[in-house]
């Protein structure tokens, strides 16, 4: 059942893309044997990387809390100013666009996301998220090269994922992918006239640069990068970030993954206008994406989740910022998730002085709900251990 | 030293013989290794060949031991002996730069960060103000890449940056990066020991790695983890219990605020005793370092280090046991080990060519200087290599820029073949050219508008034995591997040149 839906919705995919004749001469190359289990990445994954460390305590504001108001007496946003979800949880005044996703149940927020023995190290904890291990593990792979070498993409996709504005592949990083960084897809085009596709022969560095021509060729021979929305983005590096995606994401040429980066959150100092401006470009960008993907009919095979690799310490510090803590608030939404709180708020009255807090949800059940729940792929096989996926994704 | 002069040359006079064939044919990149490998096998000894290097070992061993080279350069080394070319290069080195520091960092007089008193306006300033000497002091560099009188030099000095990593990003005063840069190269080529130590106390690294914050009683193994795991002994060759034991010798290291110098603070040194790899007593830093350097894994691990850099991506064991030896012998005095490795036959070895990925600074560096381009202005060269991942002062972590095959993906090779592009067509030769500013997006675009490339003059200095036609002859002098894409013969001189460098294999090195 699993594989003719698929199959299905893979050829109503080929069908609509613009280089159909790319696509049918390497027919012979697209079978479905290489997705086991009907691995549906006709659905989206868009990850949105919050470098840096978003405060999560400023994020979603626990603002009946007496414990946080007296951890933040610089920080605090006061009970009239956030806009409440619930009746003790509300959003940072910047995250206003967002009320509309979570009125009509499509904003998850996931509280307490963390893992296990933090690392405060902003290279060491990212780099925990974004290949997925343990504290103490280091692995080679991001957490999506490992998910696409044990359930590859069709080969008729344009690319397994696409880094936008950003040179550091995070998730995709590491050999097997295909995996394309650009930054424009206008640019991405122009400069690709360049490369030539050779055949690959050669020593590993020579292989490795070959490859990476190839993918740029295939890619580009895919993506058409000048589709016009009505929607308008913002003027911000992110909002020309967030149209750079839905661009990739437009052409249908099939696409896995797309990862974002929204970049400044390490606000070590007077965080409250810094943080204000980056949030109303998440939020005004989340609002655009859902725009432009609904204008072509992508909303509902999409799943976007903000990422980090940690929050920020519940305690100001004493310049007006906030120091490198664990567990924070992260969003998921799309048209197929279910609205709500996730997780729990974590006890601010229980802490001693300048402490960081404890998890309520495992990241890595974030991204088990996104395998097993979204693309159908085995979780395990990527997590290394059974993470019990969150029901944030209606089915 | 002595070890080095009783090995053997193998490839003797058959070797010889081949490479008298070599510098006859383009792409015949011949193996002298193969011969080696069969003497070798009987007997580990080498007798000095007299024969020259050839044009092809000659511009492999200035471009992997530098950045690039000019087709005149690597006809000056073709005519040495192996011995001769490495006993030249090494004798070449340098200590200090020849590029006066930018104005920005010797004026940049303050030494102290805004306190937590500083108005936003005075934060502001002073972020500007780092910013600014920050790009300063990368054009700096660029430049002094492109005119020294040893690339060797610097080619180490940037190998120590990657090693004994500090970036701008945490440091944020700028003066510091600049004297790390400067002790960095005055022990480039020197002794390893006296360098350790030297970058341990070095000022921008107390501050990167937290050496600062380490005093008694409220230690800070941030640097102590890192001088074993990713300086000398590399991951697991240490206990946890090592790591915390050194972290207290290290205390009482710190710097001094008004001139940002190393200082020494008893009163937050832990006097205790310490044990450290079964050793125990009173030590301090210094007496740490002592007994890190006294583990044969330190001179393993940065042999390593150094074969990686210089020869191939998989170090040979037993190689890397044998120069690793002499290192010590040799009471870690940088010369000889570089020597033994530009002397091995593995470096000159057929399957070694081309393993090795450009870094963006051999890349930007060494094309412009391999087409004997000098830019007025080298910024826009350091803001090029910060575009294809290697942001000068400001590797990504303690790990240093991870190099290799991750210079490579589809950005970075996109910005590379961009900026190589924009190189070709700053002559007047090419077919969009005739110095017309072309629409530009981007600073590695702009970059390329100062500079001129002198075709005539340039193929000028090949040897006439490299074939006649354009193509051969540019690509025997840019490319590692004969062209992955064969360039037709009958293509002009300058056309040549600009589809050599889009070649795949000009990538590698």
């Amino acid at each position: 059942m699993q594989s003719s839906l698929t199959s299905l919705s893979r050829r109503r995919f080929l069908q609509s893309t613009s280089a159909l004749a790319v696509v049918a001469s390497a027919g012979a190359k697209l079978t479905f044997a290489a997705a086991p289990r009907g691995a549906g990445y006709e659905k989206l994954l868009v990850l949105i990387e919050l470098k840096g460390g978003n405060d999560g305590f400023n994020t979603l504001v626990p603002y009946t809390d007496s414990a946080y108001y007296a951890l933040r007496p610089k920080l605090a946003i006061a009970p009239d100013a956030v806009v409440q979800l619930t009746d003790r949880a509300g959003l940072h005044p910047a995250l206003a666009p967002l009320k509309a996703l979570w009125d009509d149940k499509s904003l998850a927020v996931l509280q307490g996301v963390g893992y296990p023995d933090p690392n405060l190290s902003h290279f060491r904890s990212i780099e925990i998220w974004d290949t997925a291990s343990k504290s103490a593990e280091y692995l080679q792979d991001g957490w999506l090269t490992r998910t696409f070498a044990a359930s590859p993409t069709p080969a008729g996709f344009a690319a397994d994922g696409v880094i936008i504005g950003s040179n550091d592949m995070g998730p995709l990083a590491g050999g097997g992918t295909r995996a394309i960084a650009l930054a424009d897809t206008a640019q991405f085009l122009r400069r690709a006239r360049l490369v030539h596709v050779e055949e690959a022969r050669g020593n590993k560095a020579l292989l490795h640069v070959l490859k990476t021509e190839g993918d740029i060729v295939k890619a580009a021979a895919r993506l058409d990068g000048d589709h016009e929305f009505a929607t308008v983005f913002p003027a911000t590096p992110f909002g020309n970030a967030v149209k750079t995606a839905s661009r990739v994401i437009a052409n249908r040429a099939g696409i896995a993954a797309v990862r974002i980066t929204l970049n400044g959150f390490d606000t070590h100092v007077a965080q409250v206008a810094t943080q204000a401006r980056l949030l109303t470009d998440l939020g005004q960008g989340l609002v655009a994406l859902r725009s432009a993907l609904l204008e072509i009919d992508r909303w509902d095979s999409t799943l976007a989740l903000t990422y980090a690799e940690f929050g920020r310490r519940p305690q100001e510090n004493r310049s007006a910022g906030t120091d490198h803590g664990t567990a924070s608030v992260h969003f998921a939404t799309g048209g197929r998730v279910r609205g709500g709180l996730y997780g729990e708020a974590p006890n601010l009255a229980a802490l001693t002085a300048n402490t960081n807090v404890a998890h309520a949800i495992d990241f890595r059940r974030v991204y088990a709900t996104a395998l097993d729940n979204w693309w159908n792929v085995d979780a395990q096989a990527t997590l290394g251990g059974r993470f019990a996926p969150l029901p944030y994704i209606r089915t | 030293m002595m070890a080095s002069s009783l090995r053997i040359v193998a490839y003797g006079l058959r070797a010889g013989a081949i490479f008298a064939g070599a510098a006859l044919g383009v792409a015949n990149f011949a193996n002298a290794a193969e011969t080696a490998r069969v003497a070798d096998a009987a007997e580990p000894v080498r007798v000095m060949s007299a024969a020259s290097l050839g044009f092809d070992d000659a511009r492999l061993l200035l471009t992997r031991t530098g950045f690039g080279a000019t087709p005149a350069e690597i006809a000056a080394y073709a005519s040495l002996t192996r011995e001769k070319a490495v006993a030249r290069l090494l004798d070449a080195t340098v200590t200090t730069a020849v590029t006066p520091p930018p104005s920005e960092i010797t004026e940049a007089a303050s030494m102290r960060r805004p306190d937590r008193e500083a108005s936003a306006d005075e934060r502001k300033t002073f972020r500007q103000q780092q910013n600014r000497a920050g790009l300063a002091l990368r054009a700096w560099w660029v430049h002094e890449m492109l005119v020294t009188p040893s690339p060797l030099t610097e080619r180490m000095t940037l190998f120590w940056h990657g090693h004994f990593v500090s970036s701008q990003q945490k440091v944020r005063l700028t003066p510091l990066m600049y004297r790390q840069n400067v002790t960095l190269r005055a022990n480039a080529v020197g002794n390893f020991a006296t360098l350790l130590h030297a970058a341990g106390k070095d000022p921008a690294m107390m501050v990167y790695l937290d050496t600062v914050q380490n005093r008694t009683g409220k230690p800070n193994e941030n640097f102590a983890r890192e001088v074993m795991e990713l300086f000398t002994l590399g991951e697991g060759r240490y206990s946890e219990q090592d790591i915390k034991e050194a972290a207290r010798a290290f205390t009482g290291w710190s710097i001094d605020r008004d001139s940002g110098a190393y200082v020494f603070r008893p009163r937050l040194h832990d006097e205790g005793m310490k044990t450290v790899f079964g050793h125990t007593g009173r030590f301090d830093g210094d007496a740490v370092l002592d007994l890190i350097l006294a583990r044969p894994e330190t001179s393993q691990f940065i042999t390593s280090e150094l074969w990686r850099e210089f020869v191939s991506p998989d170090p040979d064991p037993r190689e890397v046991t044998r120069i690793a030896a002499v290192f010590r012998a040799s009471n870690y005095a940088i010369k000889p080990l570089l020597r033994e490795l530009f002397l091995s036959d593995s470096f000159y070895a057929s399957a070694n060519r081309a393993t090795l990925v450009k870094s963006p600074a051999d890349l930007v560096v060494g094309t412009l200087h391999s087409l004997d381009i000098l830019p007025a202005n080298a910024l826009p060269y350091a803001v090029a290599c910060a575009s294809m991942g290697q942001n000068l002062f400001s590797p990504p972590n303690v790990k240093g820029w991870p190099g290799g095959e991750a210079w490579i993906n589809t950005n970075t090779l996109l910005a590379r073949k961009q900026f190589l592009e924009r190189i070709a067509r700053a002559d007047n030769f090419g077919a969009e050219g005739n110095g017309v500013a072309p629409a530009t997006t981007t600073t590695a675009d702009r970059a390329t508008h100062d500079i001129r490339f002198d075709a005539g003059r340039w193929f000028a200095q090949i040897p006439a034995d490299s074939g006649g036609d354009a193509p051969s002859r540019a690509t025997r002098v840019l490319l590692p591997l004969p062209a992955v894409d064969p360039i037709a013969s009958d293509i002009d001189a300058p056309n040549a040149v600009r589809r050599t460098l889009q070649d795949a294999a000009y990538q590698l090195e």
